[in-house]
């Protein structure tokens, strides 16, 4: 297979970066996308250039570290596939492709394909979690939890992290990733004590960066390479609605309601 | 070198209570005062570091990531072992322990193995708290399932991934103390070297990956949570960023490297489909449950699979091992298809495959419920060799999976470094040769959340740790090591790729040091290692500067470091008379072939202590005495 | 809802706020759109409809003011969350490709000031009569219909801001309960055959009015 790639190249965060076109000859369809770029990246080092910078780790879909823009889609746009997991048998003889980095404001490129995603980890820090410590919680059978609500949050639980929602959303929002968490942690009892401050200071801390808002395109769903479900996002408005009705407690958790005993 | 494994007294169900009673405490007030190193964020790494924040400590973690919810523990698939006995089958915390101890062929540390299988349950209960959405059944109740051929259903699990859920529960224990500041994090920090400051480990010197700068991290204790080494054979299943660096370099300054030579090769593995690969992708071993093993019985057979008549294939599994077939433990079964294959009868483009066939399963019980079963196994089949394992065989092949070797440590998880810790796969303790399916999870967990809170206490109360700043000396001199050998890697400017290097070394590692071993393989393989690693500091060519977003960089480093290690890994080997677990000298086999322990002459830990550059390394030993089981012989006949 | 500062402060609240208001305005969109339907019964019939919504002021000022309220604040988010997604992508896709999504989601930011250049015109047209005072007589709404619809251009302009209307309907009703977090998976396939229901019969309804004056249907 012959391809001929026209790569973003930016030499670091500050610099202004450009497209630069390599052409590859012996591309093998049984290839990964990305054992195709180490192909591409050997010749460049043998001609004394500097190789393509992309990020990957795990190679098998799971890390969430990948995360090319493929001729305008993320991932390549194969369904649930990470760049890692895309094949050159997909691609034509001849063919070109476009390679851009993740385009966000929150996502500011670091070196050519490489994006700082740090956005995520500050939106979870701030509260993707349940708060309990280490020690000694009580046996893991006391709460039950209906097979279907652990499977629904299982599926919220398999976001990776990779950013392509983001990368995908024509209003650079960062919606499926965090409400993937909120739904997930949400569907479980555990995770149901703590969820309207959980979905108010997530949502805060998404607010703080640059991320767009979102006005239902549902382009993120469409390139998940875990195929979330935008229920999730509605899940995630839901509870934020209900996280202010009245008689909540300044930060989330309910106020308790006193009810007066009728005198007898 | 002095190896103290300072195993509590007591019979063995009673010390690990024995050693917390006993242990020293550090009041809150005085955990403030103590500021802890954790590299790596995995399971391990993770787990201790949220775990030691919540109790008090000031902890800076690191990981070589943009993040730390992308260690490599989050691509296991299979599960996590614990001793709940949900099913009420019979399980218990002894057998779970004598399952391990036994997996690992008798050398393994019998206090050491016992804690984790005593811990196990514990793991399960904070992960459910947690919000790790384990699979249920219809009642609510966790759902479990049986593993490698263990006789009860102990293993936990959440869908197929089980260890990205484990992962993200712990990334989201660690991002609560890093949101509280009580977690100084990290990311993209490639750790060069430790720094030993009055012989105790206090420090760490990380480059910043995206500005290439050297940076020293002063603490009273380091704990390396770094994880296994398999990617000294360049082709497996690890990340590509998983490297031995961290453990290598304190191996350098000190600290014992136990059992190298153990490593798991996982029997079921997508085949490589060309020089090009990159790394192996494994498919969990459940497949063999239902898939029929198999090559075909003429020398170099292109027919298509499906063409080959009954009669014309070799089930050689079932031929062999009447009793446990296609269901051999991982080591049996990746010996056999090198075995095959080496004669000539492997299929695929490079003959490097054999047949893991459905077709009988699909006739017996449906399409419909091989689907249910394996349908997100044979989908990842199809997305990388785009073939539909629904209707032609799949091919398989063994990669390197696992290396039960790492850094030798005592029952606190101290290595001979005073201050320097080890958890989870870095280190040597609990699986001895061989590791059963899922248990790499339980014992990063246990070291992390459980056992190194409590040790690493009874370090910092017991010690009188002086002040150290990183304007000492050590920490100047461990910079200008780090800085000389970084800029020797980019001056060499010689002709040939870190890649190719690697890839060179791999060869030589899977050939000669893969999964079955003769002296005169190893020898050679010294000495070609060697060579190689020679022929690297004089003809690697590492493009660009230190001071910028270097990959290639970081690569050359980390082959350098496998470079040596690969060699250690072979000298063990050699030095190892003997066939156990995941080691497995042709010399030393039973009449059928199968792995033959010496335990007159072996029955201990080998520990190797680093004698300097050119020199031969020194070989200990840590007996291992069973005072609770009796070493046995295993058999799948 | 407690409206505070923090809700609006995000784009999820302002969104929400936008769902309400939208579904404000829809219900408006309904009542209007029924009650000149009427046209079809007779002129007396929507005089008095007319007549009838006069009656009481109070009534009428206060549902004027509700709806300007919505339309005020369904706009002034619209545009806040519109500048938010343009800052977060600044440099922009070479390749670009339509991921999912459709014509009336994308064009909803253009579907929104047509429709609101439109009410302007319409108020002008029939509710003061400024814009063209020879077609216009208080109170006589049937025969202000016929006079203006009988003109061409007068009758494009309705017909082209109610295929406005529709598309932003479809979009917006989808995505209100989207929004809203009115999902349950039992549902969720007809929420958008639904909102294309709706959105197709408002449009249509609302533009038979002019066809059928332009066509000579209705005299």
């Amino acid at each position: 297979m012959r391809l001929t790639l026209h790569i973003w190249r930016q030499s670091g965060p500050d610099a202004k970066g450009r497209f630069e076109t390599y052409k590859l000859d012996d591309v093998n369809e049984h290839m990964s996308f990305l054992e195709m770029l180490d192909v591409l990246n050997q010749q460049l080092i043998e001609n004394g250039e500097d190789p393509v910078a992309f990020e990957h780790d795990c190679r098998e879909g799971v890390c969430g570290m990948c995360g090319i823009v493929i001729n305008g889609l993320p991932h390549g746009g194969r369904k649930g596939t990470t760049t890692c997991q895309l094949h050159m048998r997909h691609f034509k003889d001849g063919e070109e492709l476009t390679l851009e980095p993740w385009r966000s404001a929150a996502f500011p490129v670091l070196k050519d394909l490489v994006v700082d995603r740090s956005a995520f980890d500050r939106i979870i820090q701030a509260g993707g979690f349940i708060s309990i410590h280490t020690g000694a919680p009580p046996d893991a059978a006391t709460i039950l939890v209906p097979k279907e609500d652990a499977e629904l949050a299982m599926d919220y639980a398999e976001c990776i992290g990779c950013g392509a929602c983001v990368a995908a959303c024509p209003n650079g929002a960062a919606m499926l990733f965090m409400s993937a968490k909120i739904a997930h942690l949400g569907m479980l009892p555990q995770g149901k004590v703590e969820a309207d401050r959980r979905v108010k200071a997530m949502v805060e801390a998404m607010e703080k960066e640059p991320f767009g808002a979102c006005t239902n395109f549902t382009s993120c769903e469409a390139v998940c390479p875990k195929e979330i479900s935008i229920s999730a996002i509605a899940r995630m408005n839901r509870d934020y609605r209900r996280a202010f009705l009245p008689g909540k407690a300044e930060g989330g958790g309910k106020l308790e309601k006193v009810k007066l005993l009728p005198a007898t | 070198m002095k190896l103290d494994a300072r195993i509590p007294s007591g019979p063995l169900q009673q010390k690990w209570t024995n050693f917390r009673d006993h242990v020293k405490l550090l009041s809150p007030a005085n955990k403030r005062k103590h500021s802890i190193i954790v590299v790596g964020t995995g399971l391990a790494g993770a787990s201790a570091a949220a775990t030691l924040a919540e109790l008090g400590y000031k902890v800076k973690a690191f990981c070589y990531q943009d993040s730390a919810r992308r260690a490599h523990s989050i691509a296991a698939q299979g599960g996590i072992n614990a001793t709940k006995n949900y099913p009420y089958d019979g399980d218990t915390v002894w057998r779970l322990f004598y399952d391990t101890i036994k997996g690992g062929d008798f050398r393994g540390r019998e206090a050491n193995t016992y804690r984790l299988a005593e811990l196990s349950s514990n793991i399960i209960d904070q992960c459910v708290a947690q919000g790790v959405p384990f699979a249920r059944d219809y009642a609510g109740y966790l759902a479990n399932r049986t593993f490698g051929g263990a006789l009860v259903s102990r293993t936990f699990y959440a869908r197929g991934a089980t260890g990205q859920q484990l992962l993200l529960g712990a990334y989201s224990a660690l991002s609560r103390q890093v949101g509280l500041g009580n977690v100084e994090m990290h990311p993209r920090a490639d750790v060069q070297d430790i720094v030993i400051v009055d012989g105790k480990a206090r420090g760490i010197v990380v480059r910043d990956m995206l500005t290439g700068e050297l940076e020293a991290y002063a603490a009273d204790a380091v704990i390396l949570a770094t994880g296994g080494y398999a990617n000294v054979f360049y082709l497996s299943t690890n990340a590509k960023g998983c490297n031995t660096t961290a453990i290598w370099r304190a191996h350098r300054r000190g600290a014992g490297f136990a059992n190298p030579c153990y490593m798991q090769i996982h029997p079921t593995c997508i085949p490589q489909s060309g020089d090009y690969q990159s790394k192996l992708t494994l498919m969990s071993e459940s497949l063999r449950n239902d898939g029929r093993v198999w090559v075909p019985r003429k020398k170099g057979d292109t027919r298509p699979p499906n063409e080959i008549p009954e009669e014309e294939r070799n089930y050689y599994l079932e031929e062999k091992y009447p009793s446990y077939g296609n269901m051999v433990p991982r080591d049996v079964a990746s010996r056999n298809a090198k075995y095959w294959c080496d004669l000539g009868y492997g299929v695929g483009p490079n003959g490097r495959g054999v047949y893991l066939d459905f077709k009988d399963a699909i006739e017996r019980l449906g399409v419909e419920v091989i689907r249910q079963r394996y349908g997100n196994l044979f989908d990842m089949y199809e997305r990388i060799t785009g073939e539909n394992a629904y209707e032609v065989p799949m091919r398989i092949y063994p990669a390197p999976h696992y290396t039960m070797g790492g850094l030798w440590v005592d029952y606190h998880l101290m290595s001979t470094i005073p201050g320097l810790f080890v958890l989870g796969e870095a280190n040597f303790s609990d699986h001895g040769a061989n590791r059963l399916g899922a248990s790499a999870l339980m014992q990063g967990l246990a070291d992390g959340y459980f056992i190194i809170p409590i040790t690493i206490g009874d370090y910092l109360a017991s010690e009188r740790l002086q002040k150290v700043s990183t304007d000492a000396t050590e920490f100047k001199n461990v910079l200008a090591d780090v800085d000389e050998r970084l800029r020797k890697l980019l001056a060499v400017d010689g002709t040939k790729t870190v890649d190719h290097f690697h890839r060179e070394l791999g060869k030589v590692m899977w050939d000669k040091v893969g999964m079955s071993r003769n002296a005169q393989g190893l020898t050679e393989a010294i000495q070609r290692i060697q060579a190689l690693r020679e022929e690297f500091w004089n003809d690697v060519r590492v493009p660009g500067r230190n001071e910028e977003l270097n990959q290639e960089l970081e690569k050359a480093a980390r082959v350098a470091d496998f470079l040596e290690l690969g060699e250690l890994i072979a000298r063990d080997a050699l030095a190892r008379e003997e066939s156990a677990g995941g080691h497995f000298r042709e010399e030393y086999q039973t009449e059928e072939g199968e792995a033959l322990r010496d335990d007159e002459h072996f029955q201990h830990v080998a520990v190797w202590e680093y004698a300097g550059d050119g020199k031969e390394p020194i070989r200990h030993v840590e007996p291992l005495v069973f005072e609770a089981v009796t070493p046995t012989q295993r058999s799948y006949k | 809802m407690n409206e505070s500062p923090g809700f609006y402060s995000s784009s999820v609240g302002k969104k929400i706020l936008m769902a309400v208001t939208g579904m404000i305005l829809f219900f408006f969109v309904l009542f209007h759109m029924a009650g000149n339907l009427q046209i079809f019964i007779g002129q007396e019939e929507l005089d008095r409809y007319a007549k009838f919504l006069h009656s009481v002021p109070e009534i009428l000022w206060l549902v004027r003011i509700a709806v300007t309220f919505s339309f005020l604040v369904h706009i002034v988010a619209a545009v806040q969350v519109w500048l938010q997604s343009r800052r977060a992508r600044p440099i922009r896709y070479k390749v670009r490709v339509n991921l999912a999504t459709d014509m009336a989601a994308r064009t909803m930011i253009w579907t929104g000031p047509i429709i609101l250049l439109f009410v302007l015109y319409h108020l002008l047209h029939l509710t003061y009569g400024a814009l063209y005072p020879d077609l216009f007589v208080e109170g006589h709404v049937y025969q202000n219909l016929i006079n203006s619809f009988r003109l061409w251009p007068i009758a494009v302009v309705y017909i082209v801001a109610n295929i406005g209307l529709g598309f932003h309907l479809y979009h917006g009703l989808w995505s209100l309960t989207q929004t809203l977090g009115w999902t349950h998976p039992r549902f969720d396939r007809c929420r958008r055959v639904a909102s294309a229901v709706i959105g197709i019969g408002v449009a249509a309804a609302n533009i038979s009015i002019p066809v059928s004056i332009l066509a000579g249907l209705v005299r």
